[in-house]
């Protein structure tokens, strides 16, 4: 080690900001590069390749129009906006009140942020195997229980037109956890003197989450639509357990009609369809990560 | 997929967990087989495979001592076709493998994978049927276990007796048996079962009505290989679609459909809840290990058609032992091979689990005492009234039909729109395959 310290231009090498030499990062990359890089580069490859098991042969763009061929690609495309939508909004929205709720002066404060929090250590499909039987229409809990209320309850995963929601509501349950956790971390952090002002002002509580809370609480709501929205449009493991996609297509959405096509042999089409989907996800939170953080920098 | 699969149920969870843990065994030990007096045979987890390879494997060591025969598990429907791909592709599949035969077989490139058994003395005594089903170019692949299967109606015997119907000989004579089931109110007319893992058995209206398309059109599976028939243009073969929407709309099909699991389904028909239940007989075997006094009680019919002097059934080709080029104990795995084509290794799988159809193994015959649905089914046998499922006479089948068929059954989808949206789902298997003219 002493060799280091009789070598002083080393250090003036280095980025100033930056506290290790740059060889620290390498067992990093090294995994990083061979667990995810690599695989990425590859599957890009794939994409234009019809690969089975008989061996890949590049067949240029022909993957992608098939895909964008495929006849469930829309339903699942729309599905998926819907989703990723519904589940972001709803997040925001209750996230935000629980966040309020559970930072004002309440009995039981901390267990009840436990509480909310609980959902989210869950594992995804075990709160998918849960919610399926709960939601069962003939022996669920929750129609039992909206029977003996008088309550016809709907088939909650079996009606086409309610597959979709139902599962969304379930992620809604699991995730608000996390959004409530980035509003309390939010709402605690802006400092007592805004409240003091605004009670000298005579400030009403409604007129203190509108005109202090909301506004200095803008990076955590940028921070909760980003993380939320992307969750949501990658969104596979509940709608998987849950539904399958289903009543036939109707709760597919773009993850889950690749996965189809991979089980069925189809690595390259499938691989294309990831790639898709990458470039999607990008384009819609690339421009929406720039706004929103504009906005922040303007505040 | 391809072919109808039965998904594990909860019972075999347990056996597919210990199947990961012998995965992990013996990937520690570096091997899967080897030289030393141990086979290894990788089966999927539906009860009737298991118990069949094992009766097998059973009888073959009480005969040959030194050898050891363990059978490893793997799921079945996509995700089990995702582990045999994935582990021919990587060199890791054991001494001997169980699969599908017919198209699904097709798609694991057996030519390049699996080891040529056309010219073992053995095969000689599997029937040429069969051989047709596991063939390639003039190359034959597989030892069939188990029985032929029929694909139609099982149906609930006292309550056809109660009623006094008799077997129906076409569509409209099923309808009027319907019609009068319904009117009775005690049961469902017939059954059907699109729970999560059990939509593979919305298939049966399409897939099991393939007799009555090529009574009507003996081509169909020539052109439909080379694009210039396909469902929506062929009134035939749209039939079955067109089938499963009328007991949609006629109101025929229990309450629960959207939720219930092809194991409430078999319960529904065994207790007299439900009375027709489109299905495989192969079912018959799953009934024999859940309810065994019920098999006295379920029949089987072939799905009607139009016409009443051509009433014929369905059939599938059971699964075979497959030879992977990797194996590293062939001459083993060979003799093995030649006991399951030999009439000691049908006579084992009798003992074990009895049977729900003809062999295909010459010199091979079935007891006298069998269920009233498997006479029933040896009936059409008998007869010669049986043709092939599609799949054992294309290998143009799309990844999407068990969704399809949801659809129209739960009346989110027109017959109509249905074919014509399973004819484009076909193209790529088809462009997959390279085949001709698509």
């Amino acid at each position: 080690m002493t060799t280091t310290v009789l070598r002083p231009p080393r250090t003036r090498r280095r980025d100033p900001r930056s506290h290790y030499p740059m060889w620290f990062y390498l067992p990093a990359a090294a995994v990083y590069g061979t667990l995810f890089v690599v695989p990425t580069v590859a599957s890009f490859y794939f994409a234009f390749t019809r690969w089975s098991i008989a061996g890949s042969e590049f067949i240029g763009l022909e993957n992608f129009v098939l895909f964008f061929q495929e006849p469930y690609l829309l339903r699942g495309l729309i599905n998926t906006v819907v989703y990723g939508a519904l589940t972001s909004g709803l997040k925001v929205v209750l996230g935000l009140l629980l966040g309020v709720y559970l930072t004002s002066q309440i009995i039981a404060r901390s267990y009840l942020r436990s509480v909310v929090f609980f959902p989210v250590l869950v594992s995804t499909v075990g709160v998918g195997v849960t919610f399926s039987v709960l939601m069962d229409p003939a022996e669920g809990l929750i129609n039992r229980v909206l029977e003996v209320l008088g309550v016809a309850g709907p088939g909650w995963l079996t009606d086409p037109s309610l597959a979709l929601v139902s599962v969304a509501l379930v992620d809604v349950w699991k995730g608000v956890g996390l959004a409530t956790l980035i509003y309390i971390a939010g709402i605690v952090a802006i400092p007592q003197e805004y409240f003091e002002a605004a009670r000298v002002d005579g400030a009403t509580r409604v007129q203190n989450l509108r005109y202090v809370i909301l506004p200095l609480l803008w990076p955590a709501t940028s921070t909760v639509i980003i993380l939320s929205l992307i969750g949501g449009l990658r969104s596979f493991d509940l709608i998987w357990t849950m539904t399958r996609g289903g009543p036939g297509f109707t709760s597919d959405v773009i993850a889950s009609v690749i996965f189809k096509q991979y089980q069925a042999g189809f690595w390259g089409l499938s691989a294309a369809g990831n790639v898709v989907l990458f470039l999607l996800v990008s384009a819609l939170m690339v421009p929406l990560y720039w706004g929103l953080s504009r906005r922040e920098v303007e505040r | 997929m391809f072919s109808i699969h039965r998904p594990p149920g909860p019972a075999r969870v347990a056996g597919a967990a210990a199947a990961a843990a012998a995965t992990l065994a013996l990937t520690a030990c570096g091997s899967s087989g080897g030289d030393d007096g141990t086979l290894t045979i990788l089966v999927d987890n539906t009860e009737a495979t298991v118990d069949s390879v094992q009766a097998l494997a059973d009888a073959y060591t009480a005969a040959n001592p030194d050898t050891e025969i363990d059978l490893e598990l793997r799921p079945g429907g996509s995700e089990g076709d995702n582990i045999v791909k994935t582990r021919l592709q990587t060199g890791d599949m054991p001494d001997l493998f169980f699969y599908n035969s017919g198209s699904l077989l097709q798609a694991l490139a057996p030519e390049q994978n699996l080891v040529d058994l056309s010219g073992e003395p053995f095969m000689d005594a599997v029937a040429e049927t069969f051989q047709e089903g596991v063939r390639s170019d003039d190359r034959v692949f597989g030892v069939p276990v188990g029985n032929a299967v029929g694909g139609g109606v099982l149906y609930n015997l006292p309550a056809y007796e109660d009623l006094g119907l008799e077997v129906p000989r076409t569509w409209d004579e099923f309808t009027a048996n319907n019609q009068a089931i319904l009117d009775a109110g005690d049961a469902a007319p017939v059954i059907q079962t699109y729970g999560p893992d059990s939509t593979w058995t919305s298939q049966l209206f399409v897939l099991a009505d393939n007799y009555n398309v090529l009574a009507a059109e003996p081509d169909f599976a020539e052109r439909y290989t080379a694009n210039e028939a396909h469902y929506a243009d062929t009134p035939a073969a749209m039939a079955g679609f067109e089938h499963l929407q009328e007991v949609n709309e006629a109101g025929f099909l229990n309450e629960d459909f959207a939720s219930a699991s092809y194991a409430d389904g078999l319960a529904a028909l065994a207790s007299g809840e439900g009375v027709h239940y489109p299905m495989l007989t192969n079912a018959i075997t799953e009934l024999r290990a859940t309810d065994p006094d019920a098999l006295d009680d379920i029949g089987f019919f072939a799905l009607p058609g139009e016409d009443p002097d051509d009433v014929g059934v369905t059939t599938w080709l059971p699964g075979a032992l497959y030879l992977p080029q990797t194996t590293d104990d062939q001459a083993a795995a060979e003799d093995f091979l030649a006991f399951a084509a030999s009439v000691e290794g049908c006579d084992a799988q009798t003992e074990a689990v009895g049977v729900t159809g003809p062999y295909f193994i010459d010199g091979c015959t079935i007891p006298e005492d069998v269920p009233p649905g498997v006479a029933q089914l040896q009936e059409y046998f008998d007869a010669g009234l049986t043709a092939p499922a599609l799949e054992f006479l294309s290998p143009v089948k799309g990844p999407a039909l068990e969704q399809i068929t949801v659809e129209v059954g739960s009346g989110i989808r027109s017959a109509e729109d249905a074919a014509a949206l399973y004819d484009e789902d076909v193209k790529k298997q088809a462009q997959q395959l390279g085949l001709e003219g698509w």
